[in-house]
């Protein structure tokens, strides 16, 4: 089977559990089994070319550009790996079946896994190391979901967090690693750089890229100092933690550094490093181990100092240590994933964990104590099971290291370490099994059925069978140590056998067991003497780490970000002048390669003008509605600025939306307060204005830079100018390149003015549904008004000139292709002479003639306008191509009929719609109770309402 | 005219910036409005200032201004007009929920520091 179908199997079959969530709990299991069972039948069709030595690959593009392309490559490492992954992966699925109570959710339990167990199988297959970081990732995520599993309860939330922060932490310095070794290497494929050791070690940044890779190595495998959140995760459900954290993810950064053994190892450097880290991580595991009273915490820091042990091993650097590396993980895997489960039967039927509380079960769980006693003999390092074969290897190995120069070091701290992994053994039978039989159970212990007893006991058949007869375990060891050693070293001809003769390898295994029994005989006083110890409590610290940082966050948060919006404006403002700052002075300026221009009276009359009514705003900004008309004219100025310097469209643009603009500004006025007070103090002012006023130079000589200078590269403006007529059908270039060239972007526009109106109405109605609402409808007009309100000049007014409007509107409109003008001015036109008649007749008089509500006008210009798009598939066009022809209708000039004034229909309905929603939303807040609305268009007395309504209905 | 056309940009720049660090909503939706004019005055002159040449197609006539920014401005004053209705509608929103116009959140009484 393809190496990708084997890792996209569990990510394609994690959708599979939950769709037979519904269909029970059995038909739930079966199909992830079937799932992992197809991937692993999938992996063993690769054996007979693993066994012959070749390397499998599988290979496709990503983004090659970024050098990530996903190749998958399988030599007898990843074999390994993937086998382990997914053979035991299977015994947890049959497990969870039927460990899982009926409340819990089998489906999301299931899809978590096979999430997992995908990214696992991902780790170990990857050829590419950015493939391979990215799965990486996906294991601290999926397995951050499953540890997290039983939501409720918060010792799962909390270890969910702190595997996450620690993996993820450990996976971020890895990237930083994997990057670095990249670049040494001048490729991300692993093939490549397994094959450059010489090159990466000679590098300067071999030490930092080692560094961040074992970060990440250690993280993920618990070491010494970030072994504390393993035994943490153990609050997942048992089937959990048998696989995450014995047989799979834990092996994960052991995986790693057996991965990258032959370009990292066998250094100075990684000898101190992972030695130590190994050692320590032993025995420290191993000592905790002992002491403590919940199984699961015992078998997770047993596991801990297990994952040590293969640390040391790997640390050696010497091909005999890996030899045993390899060994000890598949025989780590059997009896720890057996010991797991059997800790997880024992929960489930005395639903109790703590080693305190049981005792004399072989009695009533023989099938239960036959397998725990097995595994655990074997974890001892009894003879005649596996534990004994590795554990033997690694005593030798350890005999022959040399630490710190000291060549008793590693021996006796291993001896020491193996003398405590014996004693929490024998601690696991004694006090869990053996004994009298206890009354006080939380249940009455019974063995469970076959479904979860039968997965621990198929591992523990290899445990025994390789411990009895090891030769049939070496081929494949053998075979697998060759694909982590690489090139770099030789396979050790060393056999694996019981009996090596009275070498001291086995004098350490003796003085271990013997040492153990003896610990586990003075356990009592020695736990006395364990819980009076002071000891550093590795979730105190990691909390209140967690808090430091937190606190220091938030202190620059508050300081920075502390609910003072003009605070926020001085901190933006200065940043982006010293990042413009910062551009300018170390950027390069070329000449000057524009002339300047003279300077006209009209111009210089028109620069007063604006400058005269800038600075007059700001010094009358306190009174508001005065400051409003001067906000008039310097747009007013704005546009003759535009009309003055060619472009006319812009000029029509900007005078509409200045009256709208105004008309808006004057319609939330009338809530507003008149004036505002003076509340900063005298500093304050002083503060903004040297801020505004550099702000203000900086976009001055930044203008007038650029106003001198032509662009560096050419502008695409030409091919504009070139291809409106021809292509686009139009000789006003700013209104082809609106409908044709840019319609796209102008289509994304009228959706957003859209949006915006809408906005505003949905704000409206929630103030009016809201408590707003009676103070509103109550409130006293803070100024007197005008006498009458609708003026009959201004009625008659509007009235006249409505049609006129329209007509403006709609020549505007029609010449917009050739002409200035076009969609956006004619709405806007046509919008003010809307506008005029709500102001001139009153909101009632209109609104009861407005046929279309403006929802409806600016859903029908974006339609129009994309259903013109459309239409340009028809023809086998890509959206928004714009076609043209030019008729002639007697007695009219011959004119041009172009798709784009479809599309430009469009915009101006949208335009339309959304400035006469927004004015309109405003407006409605106006509506008061003292004064009640009248559809009568002029003031005329009120006691006719009654009588002439039927009248009035009919228009007047 | 170069001179004057960017001396402008940045008094209006200025004079907007000004208004933005204001403790109320209102002389910062002036604030926005005039950065706003800033603004699209500084993109339209990144097709430099001509004068009498409208980007209008005309039988014998080579120069025409850059109708590009021309095009982009269009748009942008059109979005502006957009962008101020919803600060207005925020601005007074809140100001009719709380009888409040102060922009600073706790409110100041001295300065426009908001210390807590």
């Amino acid at each position: 089977m393809s190496l990708f179908l084997i890792v996209a199997l569990p990510f394609l079959g994690a959708l599979l559990p939950g769709l037979m969530n519904q269909a029970g709990r059995q038909a739930c299991g079966s199909v992830t089994f079937m799932v992992t069972l197809t991937a692993l039948v999938g992996l063993l069709t690769n054996l007979p070319a693993v066994l012959q030595g070749d390397v499998v690959l599988a290979q496709a593009s990503w983004i090659p550009t970024l050098g990530l392309n996903f190749t998958l490559m399988l030599d007898a490492l990843g074999f390994f790996f993937a086998c382990l992954i997914l053979g035991i992966g299977l015994l947890i699925i049959t497990y969870a079946r039927y460990y899982l109570a009926r409340e819990d959710n089998m489906g999301e339990f299931f899809t978590y896994l096979l999430l997992f167990q995908g990214a696992m199988v991902g780790i170990v297959l990857s050829d590419n190391i950015l493939l391979l970081l990215i799965f990486w990732e996906l294991t601290s995520l999926s397995s951050f979901l499953l540890i997290g599993y039983w939501k409720h309860l918060p010792e799962g939330r909390q270890g969910a967090r702190m595997a996450l922060a620690v993996t993820g932490m450990g996976g971020l310095a890895m990237i930083g690693g994997m990057l670095i070794l990249g670049q040494i290497a001048g490729s991300y494929q692993l093939s490549v750089i397994l094959e450059n050791r010489e090159l990466i070690q000679d590098s300067p940044l071999y030490l930092p890229a080692l560094i961040l890779i074992l970060l990440g190595c250690f993280t993920k495998s618990a070491q010494f100092p970030f072994h504390f959140w393993l035994p943490h995760a153990m609050a997942a459900p048992t089937p959990v933690s048998a696989y995450l954290h014995s047989a799979t993810m834990v092996k994960a950064g052991i995986f790693l550094m057996a991965r990258m053994w032959p370009v990292l190892s066998g250094t100075p450097e990684w000898f101190v490093i992972v030695t130590t880290a190994g050692l320590i991580t032993m025995v420290l595991g191993a000592v905790i181990a002992l002491f403590k009273h919940d199984l699961k915490a015992l078998l997770a820091f047993s596991t801990v100092s297990h994952l040590g042990l293969i640390t040391m091993l790997l640390g050696t650097g010497t091909a005999f240590g890996a030899l045993a590396a390899v060994f000890h993980i598949l025989n780590h895997a059997t009896f720890k994933a057996a010991l797991f489960m059997s800790a997880g039967i024992i929960d489930h039927e005395t639903k109790t964990r703590d080693i305190r509380r049981l005792g004399g079960l072989r009695h009533l769980m023989p099938i239960t104590f036959v397998i725990a006693t097995v595994a655990a003999l074997s974890m001892a390092g009894i003879p005649f099971l596996n534990g004994f074969l590795s554990k033997e290897m690694m005593l030798e190995e350890a005999y022959e290291t040399v630490l710190f120069g000291s060549p008793w070091l590693v021996p006796v701290l291993v001896v020491f370490g193996s003398a405590f992994s014996a004693a929490y053994s024998f601690r696991l039978i004694g006090h869990t099994f053996l004994g009298k039989v206890r009354d006080d159970y939380p249940a009455k212990p019974h063995d469970p059925g076959p479904g979860l007893w039968l997965p621990p006991a198929i591992l523990v058949v290899p445990v025994v069978v390789i411990g009895i007869a090891p030769f049939l375990a070496e081929p494949f060891v053998k075979l697998v140590t060759a694909a982590v050693l690489g090139d770099a070293a030789m396979v050790p001809t060393a056999y694996f056998k019981i009996w090596h003769g009275l070498v001291p390898a086995l004098y350490m295994s003796i003085i271990a067991v013997i040492g153990g029994l003896i610990l586990l005989a003075m356990f009592n006083p020695a736990l006395r003497a364990w819980d009076a110890a002071p000891r550093p409590e590795a979730k105190v610290i990691f909390e209140a780490l967690v808090e430091a940082v937190v606190a220091a966050s938030q202190r620059i948060i508050h300081g920075l970000h502390d609910g003072a919006f003009t605070r926020y404006g001085a901190i933006m403002a200065v940043t982006v002048i010293l990042a413009g700052y910062y551009a300018f002075a170390t950027g390069t300026l070329g000449a000057p390669t524009r002339e300047m221009q003279p300077i006209t009276p009209i111009v210089a009359a028109g620069w007063l003008m604006t400058v005269a009514a800038t600075l007059g705003l700001v010094i009358l900004h306190r009174l508001r509605l005065q400051a409003l008309i001067i906000l008039g004219i310097i747009g007013l100025m704005v546009s003759i600025g535009f009309v003055f310097f060619s472009a006319p469209d812009l000029a029509m643009t900007q005078f509409t939306v200045e009256v709208v603009t105004i008309i808006l500004l004057l319609l939330a006025l009338n809530f507003l307060p008149k004036k505002t007070p003076v509340e900063s103090s005298l500093p304050i002012r002083g503060r903004d204005a040297v801020i505004a006023v550099a702000g203000g130079v900086g976009a001055m000589a930044m203008s007038y830079h650029y106003l001198l200078r032509d662009p560096v590269a050419a502008s695409i403006s030409d091919f504009h100018l070139a291809n409106s007529y021809e292509g686009g059908g139009g000789t006003n270039v700013v209104n082809v390149i609106l409908v044709d060239f840019r319609g796209y972007d102008t289509y994304g526009e009228i959706i957003v003015l859209g949006i915006a109106a809408l906005l505003i109405y949905a704000l409206t109605e929630t103030l009016l549904g809201g408590p707003v609402r009676a103070r509103l409808l109550n409130r006293k007009p803070d100024q007197p008004r005008a006498g009458d309100m609708h003026p009959t000049m201004m009625v008659v007014l509007t009235r006249v000139i409505m049609p006129l409007v329209m007509l403006i509107g709609f020549y505007i409109f029609l010449r917009g292709h050739n002409e200035p003008g076009g969609g956006f001015i004619s709405g806007l036109v046509v919008s003010i002479g809307v506008v005029m008649q709500y102001m001139a007749s009153g909101f009632s008089w209109t609104t009861a003639r407005v046929r279309y509500p403006y929802h409806g006008v600016i859903g029908a210009g974006v339609l129009i306008a994309g259903l013109t798009g459309i239409g340009s598939w028809f023809v086998a066009k890509p959206f928004l191509t714009t076609d043209f022809t030019y008729v002639r209708i007697p007695p009219f000039n011959e004119f041009e009929l172009a798709t784009a004034v479809l599309f430009d229909l469009g915009v101006f309905l949208a335009v339309v719609g959304a400035v006469m929603l927004s004015l309109e939303s405003f407006s409605r807040l106006a509506r008061r109770l003292d004064a009640p609305a009248t559809s009568h268009p002029m003031d005329i007395d009120p006691s006719r309402d009654e009588s002439s309504q039927a009248a009035s209905k009919e228009g007047v | 005219m170069e001179f004057l056309v960017a001396s402008a940009i940045g008094i209006l720049t200025a004079a907007g910036l000004y208004l933005v660090m204001r403790l109320r909503t209102f002389p910062i939706i002036l604030g926005v409005s005039l950065l706003t004019y800033a603004v699209n005055v500084f993109f339209f002159s990144a097709g430099h200032l001509t004068i009498g040449s409208p980007p209008v197609l005309r039988e014998g006539v080579e120069i025409y201004a850059d109708p590009l920014p021309q095009a982009l401005v269009l748009t942008a004053i059109v979005i502006a007009f957009g962008m101020t209705a919803v600060i207005v509608m925020l601005g007074l929103g809140a100001y009719l929920g709380s009888d409040d116009d102060h922009v600073n959140d706790p409110v100041e009484t001295d300065a426009g520091e908001g210390s807590k």
